[in-house]
């Protein structure tokens, strides 16, 4: 078996809510090797979005170690996790989260701009746009453009860096079955032939089913 | 990318932008029309001195260059220096208020039709009686008054308007000197006197020989020229001194309204700032957004500032002609776009730092 992408080892956060602690994550061990499809699932409150949190660089975690490729992100800075975000990973929301000031192709473009790479998109990209099927809606806002296709250019965007991590919060959370099969279609294509590593959360066992494999979480733990 | 980012923010909320960029103009036009009317009104008093044809002015001691209060010159000295030699002509005239801006010049017409080359008539013509005013063009506009018609609003005398002149030559009014002498009290009396030297190049020796003259003591004597080139901003007491109030003013103002507006923009743009956040953009990517938003809205407010400061200077011509003069000012716009920027970046400061610091999570958790 290949080296861990991803290496957690006994993860914990607390979130200080007024003058209470309260455990998000009470000890958390996963392994999540390169080009794994990897869901996890768990009720509301189970520590998902934290581990996600911590994964993708939003917040620090109190305690445990947290590798990506070998580097230990549990001691980085602010700006430390500024910089992982911008490299290596990318992030799909259950809300979309596209600007909605800009077209479908600023929206991609702007993430470009932040990892201080040319506007200008790799044909390879360009042949992604096509799977996802949004090349002829790049000039549309968001608010023109359907829930399934938002997602799409999320998804579009959440890549266009090359991350080695995508991160998708309950993707399809917001859509109808047909968009989602859709999405998830679109999202198990991406890993296969880019083997582009996926950690997504979902609600639904259906789009669990999509992954190589699932995790459920419960009360900050890992339970199986 | 950066500026497609401000652009569309701006677009996104256009009222915001534009009444923002308003408020921001504000300030910047009433420093403008401010320095404008300072700098216009002490233009228009040094041309209509020009246009009076002296080389030499001689003014009361203990007089500033801008102040002149009374008539304390005995109108026998305006004999004296037209006996003076290489002293071409010397005329004695009185000025009275009329109101704050506004003066009335009492004159003695063959003399000032000497020196001067006499008024330029648009309507009817010189003096022909004690009782008559000659009013130029931008007072009889502003009042709407013609050759013929009578007036009792100025120094409370019933006064026959003679003709509406040109402007450009002593006060906006002119009446006979020796009514407005008896008028204010003033007899024998007059404010400034002008001379004219018999030949341009005796100006100089004028000078000397009246500066030496005993019969002149303490009084201020000046070139035209030299009277002229004293009339500015800075030799006006505390002139300058409320320009800067006024410029403080206008940054507090510029960094009100900025501060304001792009508070609110941020608290709007919140998740949108979790967004960049989460795409990996730094605190400072965060608020060289807010920054840059504010320059823009600070750069169209002093265009926009400027644009009305030749807007109300149309008015100010339209409507008090005779009272107020308003120049251009293009020296200050460099100034003023200073002014209003210092105002904006400050007032963007604090929306920009709250920005940039916003956590990623809260941020995208926001509705």
């Amino acid at each position: 078996m290949s080296e861990p992408l991803i290496e957690i080892r006994d993860l914990r956060k607390i979130y200080r809510v007024g003058r209470v602690d309260v455990p998000a994550l009470r000890g958390v061990d996963l392994d999540v090797p390169p080009g794994e499809f990897l869901a996890i699932v768990g009720p509301s409150g189970s520590g998902k979005s934290t581990l996600f949190h911590i994964i993708g660089g939003l917040t620090p975690s109190s305690g445990g170690t947290v590798r990506i490729g070998g580097q230990d992100i549990s001691s980085l800075t602010d700006a430390g996790r500024t910089q992982l975000r911008k490299d290596k990973v990318g992030f799909v929301f259950q809300k979309f989260n596209l600007l909605p000031n800009l077209t479908a192709a600023d929206n991609i473009a702007v993430a470009r701009h932040i990892a201080g790479r040319s506007q200008a998109v790799d044909p390879e990209f360009e042949g992604l746009l096509k799977l996802l099927g949004i090349s002829e809606r790049l000039n549309h806002k968001p608010a023109a453009l359907s829930g399934g296709e938002q997602q799409r250019v999320a998804i579009a965007r959440a890549i266009v860096n090359h991350p080695a991590i995508l991160l998708a919060d309950e993707p399809t959370g917001n859509l109808d079955s047909e968009n989602s099969a859709a999405v998830l279609d679109v999202m198990r294509d991406l890993n296969r032939r880019l083997r582009q590593t996926i950690l997504m959360i979902t609600h639904n066992p259906e789009a669990a089913a999509f992954a190589h494999r699932t995790v459920r979480m419960r009360d900050g733990r890992i339970v199986e | 990318m950066t500026a497609r980012l401000v652009l569309e923010n701006l677009k996104h909320k256009p009222m915001r932008s534009l009444l923002s960029v308003f408020l921001i103009a504000i300030p910047v036009t009433l420093i403008l029309c401010l320095v404008g009317l300072s700098r216009g009104m002490l233009e228009d008093s040094a041309r209509r001195e020009r246009g009076i044809g002296a080389d030499i002015i001689v003014r009361p001691p203990q007089t500033s260059v801008m102040t002149l209060s009374g008539a304390p010159i005995p109108e026998k000295l305006v004999d004296a220096i037209q006996r003076q030699p290489h002293v071409a002509l010397a005329m004695g005239v009185i000025v009275h208020p009329v109101t704050s801006v506004t003066f009335v010049s009492g004159i003695d017409m063959p003399r000032f039709n000497q020196m001067s080359g006499g008024f330029k008539y648009l309507e009817g013509g010189p003096f022909r009686g004690p009782d008559d005013l000659i009013v130029d063009e931008y007072y009889a506009q502003q009042h709407k008054l013609h050759a013929g018609d009578q007036v009792t609003d100025i120094l409370n005398h019933r006064w026959h308007i003679s003709g509406v002149v040109e402007g450009g030559k002593l006060a906006h009014l002119s009446v006979p000197i020796h009514t407005l002498q008896d008028l204010t009290g003033n007899t024998n009396k007059v404010s400034q006197i002008f001379v004219k030297a018999g030949n341009p190049a005796d100006i100089p020796m004028v000078m000397a020989e009246l500066k030496a003259n005993t019969f002149l003591p303490d009084y201020n004597i000046y070139t035209m020229e030299e009277f002229t080139s004293l009339l500015t901003v800075e030799n006006v007491g505390g002139l300058n001194t409320f320009i800067h109030v006024m410029v403080a003013i206008g940054v507090v103002i510029g960094f009100a309204v900025v501060l304001l507006s792009m508070y609110m923009a941020v608290l709007q743009r919140t998740r949108e700032i979790g967004i960049l956040k989460a795409l990996g953009a730094s605190r400072w990517f965060i608020l060289k957004i807010i920054l840059a938003e504010a320059v823009v809205m600070g750069v169209a407010g002093t265009v926009v500032g400027i644009g009305l400061s030749f807007v109300a200077r149309a008015l100010i011509l339209a409507l008090y002609p005779a009272s107020l003069t308003q120049a251009i000012t293009p020296d200050w716009w460099p100034k003023a776009a200073i002014i209003s920027l210092a105002g904006v970046l400050l007032g963007a400061l604090y929306p920009g730092l709250s920005a940039a610091a916003q956590d990623p999570i809260e941020a995208l958790a926001y509705e």
